[in-house]
This record gives structure tokens, C-alpha cells and sequence, in this order.
């Protein structure tokens, strides 16, 4: 194996990216965990708003309505970046003023915490939408028998509307993942120590950039195909029952 | 369209009426006097935003237009580069590619002498070349794969049509398939437009000076937190608000 390396001129790099601590590959480790805690918090909370946010903006009134339709259009208009850093203030501001009204001193928020606050709120944006648009595609009638059977709204939403909508939405909710994976990287911006960020430490103090930055190119690449693999097996799912594209419609 | 009626009902008044007493707020409780001394910056940083992007979305789509067309219809040695060019670009964020650009051939260039002594190296050792190559790169990343649906989905019965008429095959291309391809995509264009403004600020972490890095260095001058940060999100509303309306008016004047 190191005879291999040798000769490939990949010696160094391969000690740099040893996971003991005079290689850093702990650290990209450590730091590829934290991103996808982040991500996927943030993905949960943003499936939550959406689910809100899309029924909201179906059978809500006029008021819910037009506010939705402001917050998803000013989420998707400005640049993620911006929105981070907006939401970081307000969010550490809001939380110190309550905690100081409560008699409490001020508090730290961990990074994974503001991570998963700031992200969820703008992947809740995109979530509203791709919610929406599914939940218009599952044919009305399906809702409608259920409501006439006297379906309490609640059991209708879990046994109804979400199961048939599944196989519109995975799709989207598939690109919105992939999305917060990637979206964690900007908050090496505001200083989490996410991959991105202990990549950059790593370059940065050991003058290996090339090194560095394609060994976490490659683990942000390892995720996207996982994640595309398993949002394939979930869409199998979601679909099974139906007819498939290519055979069925004749 | 909006509709002057649609807005005239007093929910919608209501809720105009609130924003205007928020707005009215912000200008008189929160502090502007910055704005003056910051101006002239403020314009250059916008002006180098719109810069950047209107050079990466031309270049990036010049780029896209190949990409697609190997990946549609090119023979397997053009086709799997081009789909793990594409893989990559939108499988790794967009600031490790910047980075990785940046820092990483920006260190590796000044140990080679020749390119040292070429007349590129006053360019090369600036920052906007390699902001503007990242992002060209991953417009075309995007792109290429919107593309490619774009040149399948032409009718093939109208590519047959003009061979059978005798046309040349870069006639053919020039005059059917890509037209009808890049009608086929302008509403997706416009939002991939959107993203890339979106995408702009990214470049202020390699010291390139936009209308962010200005509002981060009022930030940090000034100690005024949520000022600049307020007025930046209303300049890149504003600029994707234009770039809705531009290409509803150009989807308006393509024949369908």
C-alpha cells in the first residue's frame, strides 16, 4: 500500500489526510458530521415549515395567504448568504433579550443550533412550494371522498393527503436535500466549523490547497450520489402501487 | 400580472398600510447617516454584481450549449466527460470550488516561472479571474444539464424535415435545433439567473469587492448591524425583480 503511494507521488498527501493528529482527516471527519447534522436538522425543520406553509397557503385565508407568498418570495429572492447572516443576528439578538428579560445572563448558542435555525428557515421557503405543488397534484376527488366520509382533518392529512402526494414530492424534496447539504458550506462564512471551514484551517495552515480542497470536493460528492441512491429507493416507494412511466399509459 | 383591482382589497390595504408604517419606522428610529460616505462604493460594489453576473451567465451558457449537446447526443468519449463535469459542479458547493480555485491554483501559479513572465500574470495574480471562472464553471454545471433535456426534447420529426430539405447540419443546428432548444428552456433560464445572483456574494470571500463585501465593510466600520444587511437584501430584490421582468419580456416576444 505505501509502495503503491510512493509511486504515485501521493505520500504526503496521504499523511496529511491521516486521521491521527499530525494528518487532518479527523478534522474533515469531524467537520463532514457537523455538516450533515446541520443539514439534516435544518431539512427536518424545513419540511415542517413547508408542511405549514403549503396548507397554509392552500386552505388558509386571504391574510396567511398573501403573508406566505411574501415569505417564500423574499426567501428565494435573496442571496442565502445575506439571509444567514440576517437570521444569525436577529435570532442570537431575540434569544439574548429574552433570556435577559427572564433574568437569565447571555447565552451561547451552539453552531449546529444557529446552523439548523437559520438554514430550516430558508429551506422552508423552497419546502412550501414543492409541498404545494404536490399536494395540487393528487387528484381532488381522492381528498374529497375522504372529507365526505367524515375523515377528521388530521387522519386525513396522515393517511390521505400526505401518502398520495409522496411520489409528486420526492423529487423536489431530493433537490431541496442536496440543496442543505451543500448550503452548510456558507456557514464557514460565519464561522461553524463545518467542512468547508476545517478544510480551509487545514489548507490554510498546512499549504496543501489542492490536497485539501479535492479531498472534501470528494466527501461532498460521496454524499450527493449516496443521497441520490436512497432518494431512488424512496421514490420506488412512494410510487409503488402505481403504474410506472415507461410501461404504464397505454 | 397584477391587477390594480387585486390589490384594492382591504386585507391587501391593510396589510400595504402596515409596511408602510414599517418602512416609515426604519427610516426615522434606525441610522442612515452612514449612506453618504459609502455611496460611491456602495455603486461601484453594485455595478461590479451586475459585472460579474451578466459575464458568468453569457460565458457559462456559451459553455452549456456543448455540454448539453454531448451529453444528449455525443458519442460515450464527448458524453461521460461532459455528465462528470456536470456531476461535480452540482455535487460540490459552489464556495469549496471558489476556494479551491482561488487558493489553490492561485498558489501553484506563481511557482511556475513562464507563467510568471507572461503578460497574463498582472491578471493572474488579482482575484476577479478566478471569481469569474468559478462561477462561469458552475452556471454551465447547471446549465449543461438543462440543456441536454432541451436538445432531447426537440421534435425529431423537424430535424428530418430540414435534412430531408438538403440543409447543412450546422445550418440545421443553428436554424432549428437551437432555437427551438433555448425556447424550450427560457423559463427555467430566468430562475437559473436568479440563483447565480444569488450566487454572486460568494465571490466577496476572495476579496473580490462587490455590493456585499461593501456592506461588510460598513459592518464592520460602523458597528451598524442590521442596516446594511437590510438595504443589501432590498438591492438584490430589487436586481432579481428586473431579471423576472426581462424575461417575461423576452418569453412574451418568442413565438410559441
Amino acid at each position: 500500500m505505501d509502495a503503491i503511494l510512493e509511486t504515485l507521488g501521493l505520500a504526503q498527501s496521504a499523511e496529511l489526510l491521516a486521521f491521527s493528529p499530525p494528518g487532518w482527516g479527523g478534522n474533515l471527519l469531524r467537520g463532514l458530521a457537523n455538516s450533515m447534522k446541520i443539514a439534516s436538522g435544518a431539512f427536518g425543520m424545513g419540511l415542517l415549515i413547508g408542511l405549514f406553509g403549503a396548507y397554509g397557503k392552500l386552505y388558509g385565508g386571504v391574510v396567511v395567504r398573501d403573508l406566505l407568498a411574501i415569505y417564500t418570495t423574499v426567501i428565494r429572492a435573496v442571496p442565502e448568504l445575506v439571509l444567514i447572516l440576517i437570521l444569525y443576528y436577529v435570532g442570537t439578538d431575540l434569544l439574548n433579550k429574552a433570556s435577559l428579560a427572564m433574568g437569565y445572563g447571555r447565552v451561547e448558542i451552539s453552531g449546529v443550533v444557529a446552523g439548523i435555525w437559520v438554514l430550516g428557515i430558508v429551506q422552508g421557503a423552497y419546502a412550501t412550494e414543492v409541498l404545494r405543488g404536490a399536494i395540487q397534484a393528487v387528484p381532488a376527488g381522492q381528498i374529497e371522498a375522504a372529507r365526505a366520509f367524515g375523515m377528521p382533518p388530521l387522519t386525513l392529512m396522515r393517511r390521505v393527503t400526505i401518502p398520495a402526494m409522496m411520489s409528486f414530492a420526492v423529487p423536489g424534496l431530493a433537490n431541496l436535500w442536496l440543496i442543505a447539504t451543500k448550503d452548510t458550506a456558507l456557514l464557514a462564512i460565519v464561522g461553524f466549523s463545518e467542512l468547508t471551514l476545517e478544510t480551509r484551517q487545514a489548507a490554510s495552515s498546512t499549504r496543501a490547497y489542492f490536497t485539501f480542497f479535492l479531498a472534501a470536493g470528494a466527501l461532498y460528492l460521496i454524499v450527493t450520489l449516496l443521497s441520490g441512491v436512497v432518494f431512488g429507493r424512496v421514490e420506488k416507494w412512494a410510487r409503488r402501487g402505481q403504474p410506472s412511466l415507461r410501461e404504464g399509459g397505454r | 400580472m397584477i391587477h390594480w383591482r387585486d390589490l384594492m382589497q382591504p386585507h391587501r390595504i391593510v396589510l400595504m398600510l402596515l409596511f408602510a408604517a414599517l418602512v416609515l419606522w426604519c427610516a426615522i428610529s434606525l441610522r442612515w447617516d452612514w449612506i453618504p460616505q459609502y455611496a460611491p462604493l456602495a455603486l461601484e460594489g453594485l455595478w461590479r454584481t451586475v459585472w460579474i453576473l451578466v459575464v458568468t451567465t453569457v460565458l457559462g451558457f456559451m459553455l452549456a450549449i456543448p455540454l448539453g449537446l454531448a451529453q444528449a447526443v455525443g458519442p460515450w468519449y464527448l458524453s461521460i466527460p461532459a455528465r462528470t463535469f456536470c456531476t461535480v459542479i452540482r455535487g460540490t458547493p459552489l464556495l469549496l470550488q471558489i476556494w479551491l480555485l482561488y487558493y489553490g491554483l492561485g498558489s501553484l501559479f506563481p511557482q511556475i516561472p513562464w507563467i510568471r513572465s507572461s503578460e497574463l500574470w498582472p491578471y493572474l495574480r488579482q482575484a476577479w479571474p478566478y471569481a469569474v471562472l468559478a462561477l462561469t464553471l458552475s452556471y454551465a454545471g447547471y446549465e449543461g444539464e438543462i440543456m441536454r433535456g432541451a436538445f432531447a426534447s426537440v421534435n425529431k420529426g423537424q430535424l428530418e424535415a430540414a435534412s430531408a430539405f438538403g440543409m447543412p447540419r450546422l445550418t440545421r443546428f443553428r436554424r432549428i435545433w437551437l432555437p427551438q432548444a433555448i425556447r424550450n428552456v427560457l423559463p427555467t433560464l430566468g430562475g437559473e439567473t436568479i440563483l447565480q445572483l444569488k450566487a454572486t456574494p460568494l465571490v466577496a470571500t476572495i476579496t473580490v469587492v462587490e455590493i456585499y463585501a461593501v456592506s461588510s465593510r460598513v459592518r464592520s466600520d460602523t458597528f451598524i448591524v442590521y442596516e446594511p444587511l437590510l438595504l443589501l437584501a432590498i438591492s438584490y430584490m430589487s436586481i432579481a425583480g428586473l431579471i423576472t421582468l426581462a424575461f417575461r419580456q423576452i418569453e412574451k416576444r418568442v413565438p410559441r
